[in-house]
């Protein structure tokens, strides 16, 4: 058993958890997008970060990933927290202005659209790649990627055809938390 | 280049079935054929025992991998920090008029490719475009032009 | 590859032990006249853009055409980059250090005749100091030189990089021979340990801890364990890297074989930049020549000890350079860099322990180990021992590759080494770190240059690029530049840099075009501390130094485009306009001809006019116009 902090209180988590796992265990909330229980953790939302102290250094680190170790004071809601949350989210919410799920969450950090939202209200996907990993991992199928690089980031399938892997079981369509695969589905299922 | 399956074959044939080939593969399909074939990209996946979405992630991420033929002279403006200060983005735009082709993209006639790269080590020399294999050391928009032309004659 | 080391005989000179390698070395100093004469042409990058094969080819010609005596016939060398391309293509001759620069094909009778046949130097092709209209005469008194400290860059320019004899004759693989010959991979950690050694390719993370961390691991869980040598050299403005992969491959290769043998790898790979065609033609030749003398593959130096270095290609993508998405490329996925820890130390290649340090780290290893922890660590300053190359670009008189001690103030290596800004004016910064490094102004001139030192003042050491910038940039748009940069190269897995770094740029582009208001400069202040703090890599985590750097010196610029509308570097665009001074215009009509979009009018030999409604400010005017009426207001 490791034995640290979360906010100041006392906890403690296996070896080998992730802070996230360990302050679900413990009730303490911390926002996340890109993780599902269900498929390995990737890091890629930055929603989740904490601030952690291990004694030498205090710096912010993805939950969904992070290990607990014995002696660290994890700070779930501090400022540094709050305003990489705050940004993360003012982007979000200015890019996929159609997304509910994205309003709600700004919503609650006080985060209004601001004067770079974008008209693409259909553009919803936020690039998680939750489906790229429930394929892969769950279903097996290996139908879609997360294929080009920085802004031009985007779910695919090889040569932007309809992928033959697809077997159409749906699995993306469920964990897709924008919505933002209803529209993609058809193109991919072919 | 015409994409016979023999020059394919021959590609693969220097690469064991593994997957960290990946990356040299598609090199010397790119090098040989100057784009990646659908059938050469297929072909690469399947024998590397690599899943064909992944194929198509690590190809789509690297700028030098394209999936359209590129021209027969490829030209790459630099536009690193030492060709940025002396006014790289002014030649590439020159370019563009002179060529009427955006950057990233092939002439109708297939005789040029345009593209930018950040930095080819030369930068004591700047600016620097270079045209296939050739250095062009600090030069201008006229000097290009010429040396264009010159290149188009051959 | 192979008929190279077999016409050199290297395969019939296998060497069997450490001390066959002396031997060797012996044999081939005893073959060689050290009075014969020798002429060397450079043939690095920068020469061989400027024609100094054809240079070499006609000098060699015009020698065997002179009928010179035997004995004073020279060898005509191929060498690697002399750092000093700006004044390309370059020849050399030795013993006496005669320094010739921009030299061309039709200044080779003249060389043969004055030079060759009547001893006396070609006052036109010596270098004139740009400051005292000094011609010198010889390499080590130009100034650009004599401030130098040239160490892991030793043998560049000396020696053929073709040829391992040539490495050899200069000493290479002598402290190889020497580890194996006597000494634990426990005592070779030590003495990298003691020596200070930071990582050069950016971090500045000490090597000796590094290996020590991967050696621990190899003992919790053994097995295979890799070393990796970084050459994807993606910083913009900068060719250290390149320089040395070209020059002198067989320092980086005994780096890493010792490196190997202190940790007990069977396997190395070195990841070279795509545009570095050249880097990967010597090292394959290098790494040709050296298997086949016995100093890499199977049983080296006759000692038992297994190892081999294969060269992987990069594709296109700086982000690749971060060592978790080199080591994902290698293994054939897409480069994205993964969280750490664990790092590679603990979980790199293939999940097991790997060593992965940049080439020049890697090139310093062997002169540690040959001359001792003490004297590198005597090198330098507390905490950054030793040398590092850095390439000085931009607004500098004498562009190039220097090596200088750490510590060494940025003034001094602008001023005397760089021979200062051309019409000598101060420099108004240098940007120092790569693309997320940072700017530093000319009030922080006597800045030490050492990685704790930088760091301080809001930059950072990075890779070892030094670009110069003078009043005719504008510190707001190299803020975009860099923004621009990393938001092509981001690999987009994370949203504070993929998103974050695009707001940003939108913000700066505000700025370029006179918009925006002060608050803004606030807002971007926090943005940019929000992508720092949540970034996954350090590509992010770095990204907002060039503007935070910017808008903690040069505020005033910032103020001077969103208050004034003015930009006063005159490079934005939307802030400037083009016009024609009428008195020093003579009418020769080239601008009109040249103009893209027809803007200017004018009858010959009368001074022309600029239609600003019609110019689409391309700059093809000013660049062209010879008396330097063109001007930007
Ligand atoms: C975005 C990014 C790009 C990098 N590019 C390079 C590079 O081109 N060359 C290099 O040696 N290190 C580069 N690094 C640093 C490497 O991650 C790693 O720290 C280095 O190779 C370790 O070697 P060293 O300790 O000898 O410097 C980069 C890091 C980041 C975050
Ligand atoms: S910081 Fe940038 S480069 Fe690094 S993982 Fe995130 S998106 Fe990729
Ligand atoms: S939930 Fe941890 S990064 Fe997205
Ligand atoms: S910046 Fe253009 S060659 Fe380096
Ligand atoms: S290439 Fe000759 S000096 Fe650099």
């Amino acid at each position: 058993m490791i034995s640290f902090t979360i906010n100041d209180r006392e906890v403690t988590g296996q070896e080998g958890w992730t802070i996230l796992e360990v302050a679900k265990w413990h009730g303490i909330d911390i926002p996340t997008l890109c993780y599902h229980g269900a498929v390995e953790p990737y890091g890629a939302c930055r929603l989740c970060v904490v601030e952690v102290d291990d004694g030498q250094q205090r710096r912010l680190v993805a939950s969904c990933l992070h290990p607990v170790q014995e002696g660290l004071k994890v700070q779930t809601d501090s400022e540094r927290v709050k305003n990489v949350r705050r940004w993360i989210l003012q982007m979000m919410v200015d890019e996929h202005p159609g997304s509910q799920r994205i309003k709600e969450l700004a919503k609650s950090y006080g985060v209004k659209e601001s004067r770079f939202k974008s008209d693409r209200v259909e553009d919803l996907c936020i690039l998680c790649g939750l489906c790229v990993r429930a394929c892969d991992e769950v279903v097996g199928a290996r139908a879609i990627s997360l294929g080009n690089r920085g802004v031009r980031k985007e779910v695919a399938t090889t040569h932007r055809l309809p992928s033959p892997e697809c077997v159409a079981c749906g699995t993306c369509l469920y964990v897709c938390p924008t919505g933002a695969m209803e529209q993609l589905f058809d193109r991919i299922r072919g | 280049m015409s994409v016979s399956f023999e020059k394919i074959e021959a590609i693969l044939d220097r690469f064991p079935p593994q997957p960290e080939h990946l990356v040299s593969a598609f090199q010397e399909i790119q090098a040989e054929f100057k784009y990646i074939p659908a059938d050469a990209f297929n072909a690469v996946c399947d024998h590397l025992g690599v899943p064909r979405s992944q194929g198509w992630a690590v190809a789509t991420f690297f700028k030098s991998f394209s999936f359209e033929p590129k021209g027969i002279h490829e030209i790459k403006v630099c536009l690193g920090t030492a060709c940025h200060l002396k006014g790289g983005a002014r030649l590439v735009e020159g370019l563009e008029r002179e060529l009427k082709v955006e950057r990233g993209h092939t002439t109708g006639d297939l005789l040029f490719t345009l593209d930018t790269v950040n930095c080819v080590g030369a930068c004591a020399l700047a600016p620097v475009v270079v045209v296939g294999e050739e250095y062009q050391a600090n030069t201008n928009s006229r000097k290009l032009k010429k040396h264009l032309k010159k290149v188009a004659a051959e | 590859m192979r008929q190279i080391s077999t016409a050199l005989k290297l395969d019939e000179n296998r060497l069997a032990s450490p001390a066959a390698l002396a031997a060797y070395r012996e044999s081939i100093l005893a073959e060689r006249d050290p009075n014969r004469p020798i002429i060397i042409v450079c043939h690095g990058t920068g020469c061989l853009a400027t024609n100094s094969p054809k240079v070499a080819d006609t000098l060699r010609r015009a020698i065997a055409a002179a009928g010179l005596q035997a004995q004073v016939v020279p060898e005509i060398k191929t060498t690697g980059c002399h750092g000093f391309c700006s004044r390309g293509p370059l020849v050399i001759f030795h013993p006496t250090g005669l320094f010739y620069q921009r030299v061309q094909p039709e200044d080779v009778e003249e060389i043969v005749q004055t030079t060759l046949l009547e001893g006396k130097p070609v006052e036109r092709l010596l270098y004139v100091d740009p400051n005292t209209g000094e011609h010198i005469v010889h390499d080590h008194d130009i100034p650009f030189y004599k401030y130098q400290q040239r160490l892991v860059l030793r043998n560049i320019g000396k020696i053929d990089p073709a040829d391992i004899r040539d490495t050899i004759a200069a000493g290479g693989y002598q402290s190889l021979a020497k580890v194996l010959a006597g000494m634990t991979p426990e005592e070779v950690i030590a003495v990298v340990e003691t020596s200070g050694l930071r990582g050069r390719g950016g971090g500045g993370f000490l090597a000796g801890r590094k290996w020590r961390l991967a050696v621990e691991n190899v003992r919790k869980s053994p097995g295979p364990v890799y070393v990796v040598g970084n050459g994807d050299e993606g910083d913009p403005g900068a060719f250290m890297d390149r320089t040395l992969m070209e020059g002198d491959p067989h320092a980086v290769l005994e780096g890493m074989i010792i490196g190997a043998y202190a940790l007990g790898a069977q396997q190395g790979y070195i990841y070279v930049r795509l545009e570095y065609p050249l880097a990967v033609r010597h090292l394959s030749v290098a790494i040709e020549q050296a298997r086949a003398l016995g100093l890499l593959g199977q049983n080296i130096l006759g000692t038992g000890f297994d190892f081999d270095i294969k060269i992987n290609r990069g594709a296109g993508a700086f982000v690749c350079g971060e060592e978790t998405a080199l080591i994902a490329s290698l293994e054939g996925r897409v480069g994205e860099p993964k969280t750490r820890p664990p790092y590679p130390a603990e979980k790199g290649l293939w999940n097991r322990p790997t060593i992965i340090n940049n080439v020049e780290t890697w090139g310093n290893v062997p002169q540690i180990i040959e001359k001792g922890a003490d004297w590198f660590a005597g090198m330098g300053v507390p905490h950054s021992t030793g040398t590092k190359i850095f390439s000085l670009v931009g607004k500098v008189n004498n562009v190039g590759l220097v090596e200088v001690p750490m510590g060494i103030t940025l003034g001094r290596i602008v001023e005397e080494i760089g021979g200062g800004v051309p019409g000598r004016d101060e420099f108004k910064a240098v940007q120092t770190g790569g693309p997320s490094g940072g700017c530093i102004p000319w009030e922080l001139k006597d800045t030490p240059v050492d990685f704790d030192s930088l760091t301080r003042v809001g930059s950072m050491m990075g890779s070892g690029g030094m670009i110069v910038m003078d009043k005719r940039d504008c510190m707001v748009d190299v803020a975009k530049y860099f923004l621009e940069f990393l938001m092509d190269e981001s690999c987009g897995k994370c949203v504070p840099c993929r998103m974050g770094l695009e707001r940003m740029h939108a913000m700066l582009g505000e700025f370029t075009m006179g918009k925006g208001s002060l608050e803004d400069l606030d807002e971007l202040h926090s943005l940019a501390e929000g992508i720092k703090d949540g970034s996954l890599c350090a590509l992010g985590g770095t990204a907002p130094n060039p503007v935070l750097s910017t808008i903690r010196y040069f505020r005033d610029e910032y103020e001077a485009h969103i208050l004034h509308k003015t930009c006063p570097g005159k490079v934005c665009r939307e802030l400037i306009t083009y016009a024609i001074n009428s008195e020093l215009c003579n009418g020769c009509t080239l601008c009109a001809r040249e103009c893209p979009a027809g803007a200017i009018t004018g009858v010959k030999k009368k001074p022309h006019e600029i239609n600003s409604s019609l110019c689409i400010k391309c700059g093809v005017c000013f660049e062209v116009c010879k008396p330097e009426a063109v001007e930007i207001l």
